[in-house]
Parts: C-alpha cells; sequence; structure tokens
C-alpha cells in the first residue's frame, strides 16, 4: 500500500517545521556565542537547518500540491505548525543550546538516515543529501559536549543540568506522528518508538564519556510533558517567533522582497 | 564590514626617541621600497601601537557590527534573504576573528582587546551605533555601508603590515558578496511597491549622516598623520576616501530614483570632486564619545555575551579539555 498525501504531509511538516525552528533559535547566537568561532558554528548549523527545511517544503509544494516554501514556512497559523516542543523553547544559556544541539542533532540524524530508505523516493533522496551536512553537526555537538562536560566542576555540573532540562524536552521529538500507523505500513517512515529507542542507544555513550547521567524522570517527564507539538499544540514560545519570523513578508504578502 | 574614521592614538611624548634610529632608518627604506613588514621584523613603537589600535578597532567593528544586522535574521522575508543575511552576519564574525588573530601577532591578546572594547577604552565604527529599524535599513547598511567598507578595506589591504593586509584581502572578497546581496535587496525595494519604495526612502535618509560620517571627519595635515602615512598604516585620508565612494555609490543611488538628503550634494564639473553639506562633526563626536542612540545597548550585548560564555572559555583552558578525541 501506499501512503496518503495526508499522512506524507503530516511526516514532512513534522520534520521540515523542526529544522525551520531550530534553526531560527540558533540564529539567534549570533553576535551573541561565548566565543566568535562558536558564533560561527551556531550560524553555519542555523544556514543549514533552515536549508534542510527548505529542501522539505520544496517537497511538500512540487510533490503534495502545497504553497510555496516562503508562505507554507512563514505564513502558517500556529495551529498547523507540527515541529515539536523542545525546538521552540528560547536559547537560554549555551549550555542548554549545546544540549539542545547535540540532542536534536542525533535525532535529526537517525530520522534522515531512516528515512534515506523511505519508500516516498522525492523524501529518501533528499535525506540521503541532508545526512552528509548533519554528520558535520554530530561531530561539532559530540566535541563539544566532550569538552565541555570534562572541562572541569563547574562546567561538568552546567552541561549535567543542561541536560536534566533537555531531556524529558527531547524525548517530545519522538511524539507520534498524525497518520503514523499509516505511513510505518507503507515502508515511509521507520516509526517515532522506534527512533527513540536508537536515540538513546547512540546518546548514551557520548554522555558517558563526558561523565554525564541522564536524569530520573517522573512520570509525567518520562510520558507526555512535552508532547503537543505533532499535533499543533505548541508551548508558549511558538506563537512570538512565528510573528517574528513573518512579520516583514506579512507586512506586505503580495510584495516581491 | 567595517567603518573607517579610525581614531588614531595621540603621539606618546615619553616614547617619541626611543626607536634606535638606524633600525628605523633601514624600516623606512624598506617601507619606501614597498616591502611588507611582518611580526617578527623589527618596527618602531609607534607603528605597532598604531597598527595595533587600527585592527582592534576594525575588529570591534566587525563583532558589533554583527548586532544590528544579526537581530534581522529571524525577520528577513523569505528563505532567500534569510540564508543570505545569516551567511553575511556570520562572514563578519569571521573577519572579526581574523582581526583579532592579525591583532594578535603585534602582541596584545584577544581577550585584552575584548576587555578593552566592552569597557569603552577602544571603539568601533561609529555606524553601529545607530539602530537598524526596518528591513529597508539592512538592504541599505548591507549595500552602503558594506560599500563604504570596501573603499576602506581595500585602500588599507595596500599598506605595509603584512598580516593585516592578507587579512583584509580575504576579507574584501567576502564584502563584495555582501554588497551584491545588499543592492539587491535595495532594488528589490526600490522597484517594489510604493511602501517598499518609502521604508527604503526613509532608511536612506536616516543613514545618510552616518554614512557620512563613516570616513571620519577631514584630516588636517598633522605631523602625526604625515607619520603614518609614511609608515603606510594610513593610507589615504578621510576624504579621498569619502570622495570616493560617493563618486562610486550617488549615481548608483540616482539611478535608483531615490534622493539624499543634502540639497547641496553634486559633483563639480570643473574640480571633479563632490561637494556636499559637511555632516554634523559635534554629533559624530558625541556618538563615538558614548552618547549615540545604541551605544549603551551595544555594549552591553557584548559585555552580557562576554560574561556569559567565560565559563566556556574557562573549560576550555583545561588540560583534560586538551586532548578529547571527538567521538565521531
Ligand atoms: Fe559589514
Ligand atoms: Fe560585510
Ligand atoms: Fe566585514
Amino acid at each position: 500500500m501506499t501512503a496518503s498525501n495526508e499522512a506524507l504531509k503530516s511526516l514532512l511538516y513534522a520534520t521540515a517545521d523542526d529544522l525551520l525552528i531550530l534553526g531560527h533559535r540558533n540564529s539567534e547566537w549570533t553576535g551573541l556565542g561565548p566565543l566568535l568561532e562558536e558564533d560561527i558554528a551556531f550560524s553555519s548549523m542555523a544556514q543549514d537547518q533552515m536549508g534542510q527545511s527548505l529542501a522539505l517544503y520544496e517537497i511538500l509544494q512540487r510533490d503534495l500540491g502545497e504553497r510555496d516554501p516562503d508562505t507554507i514556512a512563514f505564513l502558517r497559523p500556529e495551529s498547523e505548525y507540527r515541529c515539536c516542543h523542545f525546538v521552540e523553547y528560547p536559547i537560554g544559556s549555551y549550555a542548554f543550546s549545546l544540549m539542545r544541539h547535540f540532542l536534536f542533532d542525533q535525532a535529526s540524524y537517525l530520522r534522515f538516515a531512516a528515512l534515506a530508505e523511505s519508500s516516498f523516493k522525492p523524501l529518501a533522496f533528499v535525506s540521503r543529501k541532508l545526512l552528509g551536512e548533519i554528520k558535520y553537526h554530530i561531530m561539532h555537538g559530540n566535541t563539544w559536549m566532550a569538552q565541555l562536560s570534562r572541562g572541569g566542576e563547574e562546567s561538568h555540573a552546567r552541561m549535567q543540568s543542561a541536560l536534566n532540562e533537555a531531556f524529558p524536552m527531547a524525548l517530545g521529538i519522538f511524539e507520534k506522528l498524525e497518520h503514523e500507523e499509516e505511513l510505518v505500513d507503507a515502508g515511509v517512515y521507520a516509526g517515532s518508538a522506534q527512533l527513540r529507542d536508537l536515540w538513546l542507544q547512540h546518546i548514551e555513550p557520548a554522555l558517558a564519556h563526558g561523565g554525564l547521567a541522564l536524569p530520573e524522570l517522573n512520570a509525567q517527564e518520562a510520558g507526555t510533558a512535552f508532547f503537543g507539538g505533532r499535533k499543533g499544540f505548541h508551548s508558549e514560545h511558538l506563537g512570538s517567533l512565528i510573528e517574528e519570523m513573518g512579520a516583514v513578508l506579512r507586512s506586505d504578502p503580495s510584495a516581491d522582497w | 564590514m567595517y567603518g573607517g574614521g579610525y581614531i588614531f592614538d595621540k603621539p606618546l611624548q615619553d616614547h617619541k626617541d626611543d626607536d634606535d634610529p638606524v633600525k628605523l632608518a633601514e624600516f623606512e627604506a624598506r617601507i619606501d621600497r614597498g616591502e611588507k613588514v611582518e611580526p617578527h621584523d623589527w618596527m618602531p613603537f609607534e607603528y605597532r601601537r598604531q597598527l595595533i589600535r587600527l585592527i582592534e578597532q576594525h575588529a570591534h567593528s566587525e563583532i558589533i557590527g554583527a548586532l544590528p544586522e544579526g537581530t534581522w535574521i529571524t525577520r528577513a522575508p523569505g528563505f532567500r534573504r534569510k540564508l543570505a543575511l545569516a551567511a553575511k552576519v556570520q562572514d563578519e564574525v569571521g573577519h572579526a576573528q581574523l582581526l583579532y588573530n592579525a591583532a594578535e601577532t603585534l602582541g596584545k591578546s584577544r581577550e585584552e582587546m575584548i576587555n578593552d572594547l566592552i569597557s569603552g577604552k577602544s571603539k568601533y565604527s561609529n555606524v553601529f551605533n545607530y539602530p537598524a529599524k526596518t528591513w529597508a535599513d539592512t538592504a541599505v547598511i548591507a549595500w552602503l555601508i558594506d560599500a563604504g567598507a570596501i573603499v576602506n578595506q581595500v585602500t588599507n589591504s595596500k599598506g605595509s603590515y603584512a598580516p593585516y593586509c592578507r587579512a583584509l584581502e580575504r576579507i574584501c572578497q567576502e564584502e563584495s558578496f555582501h554588497l551584491k546581496y545588499g543592492y539587491d535587496a535595495v532594488v528589490h525595494l526600490a522597484t517594489g511597491t510604493p511602501a517598499q519604495r518609502e521604508v527604503l526612502q526613509d532608511a536612506l535618509n536616516r543613514w545618510w549622516p552616518p554614512i557620512m560620517h563613516f570616513f571620519g571627519p577631514p584630516d588636517n595635515a598633522s605631523v602625526h598623520g604625515e607619520k603614518l602615512m609614511r609608515w603606510k598604516v594610513k593610507m589615504a585620508s578621510n576624504d579621498d576616501m569619502r570622495q570616493q565612494f560617493l563618486n562610486m555609490y550617488v549615481p548608483k543611488i540616482w539611478e535608483l530614483e531615490l534622493t539624499l538628503p543634502d540639497p547641496n550634494l553634486r559633483k563639480n564639473p570643473e574640480t571633479r570632486r563632490w561637494e556636499y553639506t559637511e555632516p554634523d562633526w559635534d554629533e559624530f563626536k558625541r556618538v563615538i564619545n558614548g552618547d549615540g542612540p545604541c551605544n549603551k545597548e551595544r555594549l552591553a550585548v557584548r559585555r552580557t555575551a562576554e560574561e556569559r560564555g567565560k565559563w566556556v572559555r574557562e573549560a576550555l583552558l583545561r588540560p583534560e579539555t586538551q586532548y578529547s578525541v571527538p567521538l565521531s
């Protein structure tokens, strides 16, 4: 069987919106990084992530009949976004942003590695292309995570508390998609729970190398505390970012900028 | 990008004659022959001091310059502009990095330079003390401020200190992309809807005085200035660079049927020099001394970033982090 367009859209919007929103968040480090080298690194990741989201919005337009990328990326109402809460949160401290980058990019890599085998060919093709880029993000995340978790007591403590904060949020990446069964049955998508388990296997050795331990979660944190994004229910932080991202475009949607 | 109008230090009286006259003569002969100076070569005390000052100000301008444009990345209209602006501002931060490295070859550490920036001791280009209020402001900045920076940097790249020249050559290549991007964004506004034209004209009106200030006040030929010119630290007078800029860009601005807020601006056909109303140099001095619309905010942002990032820099200095192997 093949997946319906509705199911494909659910997957593409979730994946693209995650990248679009985190790309914007990462761009907010421009000029504010703890050192110039990290300003530059976060800007590279931001540009890559925005570019990756664009590649997915292009599939939505070309293969699934959605409107042009600028319109669907920047001018949808909030309830139509499918990103997870994790990417919506403000940049916070550098430790939080770095931890988010580490946790998210590991998940992103595994997601695209699985999608590279997708039965939906346009997505499989784009996914294979994006993996090369994400590999660099993973290297950057692993290196910095290791350096800072092993960079003395204060630094280690900051990284551990960033992990405590970010880990339950990151589980929101793996909230079940709308039409997920259909996507799995059609061989389009591996499934959120399976991705989560694979992700845990990947992050644990890297965290252990830095002497970091996954926090004990209460039932709610381990469950659905940061869920909702895949169904269009968002944290309080998304609305203002959408407002900001589209402010100039919205001032005259018919104009050419 | 960078804004000129360098503030050179006043000569230090007590160091005036410290340099070995034989070495000084050799040094000046080298410069006259067009040779470049490398970090380990002998150089006059004053040469080193003024170059540090010059390159440091330039580096600060790049990093502070990233702030007004940086806040527009999230707001830029559409993917094409967002990606181009993000890449541009990233380049500017990269320029700061190259320039701090160049200045470090003269013996002042990046940390010391940044401390002098946030304490207000060291200056940066005055233009960044003005706000980027609208999208059109960012287009005007990317076109005209970067254009001014190119005039300035191409001129300086012919100077005598080799590491600075090498950094500038690389920087100028990237700046030319910034200028193309800025021009394209301006053209879209200029040829767009009446509302787009209107915000563009408004941005241009507001940015014109800082642009005129950009190259610094007219330099009256001081002994000090002559020495810096002879040593190829300062390569052209502020007025000459301003003339060059006006000559290249005023016609392009007028071609887009935009106006400039100076009724006296014209090229004198006989002298072939541009005539204009002198911008308010008192305002320039006021702003450079800290009393501009954004000085406090810019330094506060920079200071906060430095303070919040301190633990990261400290962690990287620890021996146990030095040899950690990346996991992938
Ligand atoms: Fe610039
Ligand atoms: Fe530039
Ligand atoms: Fe620059």
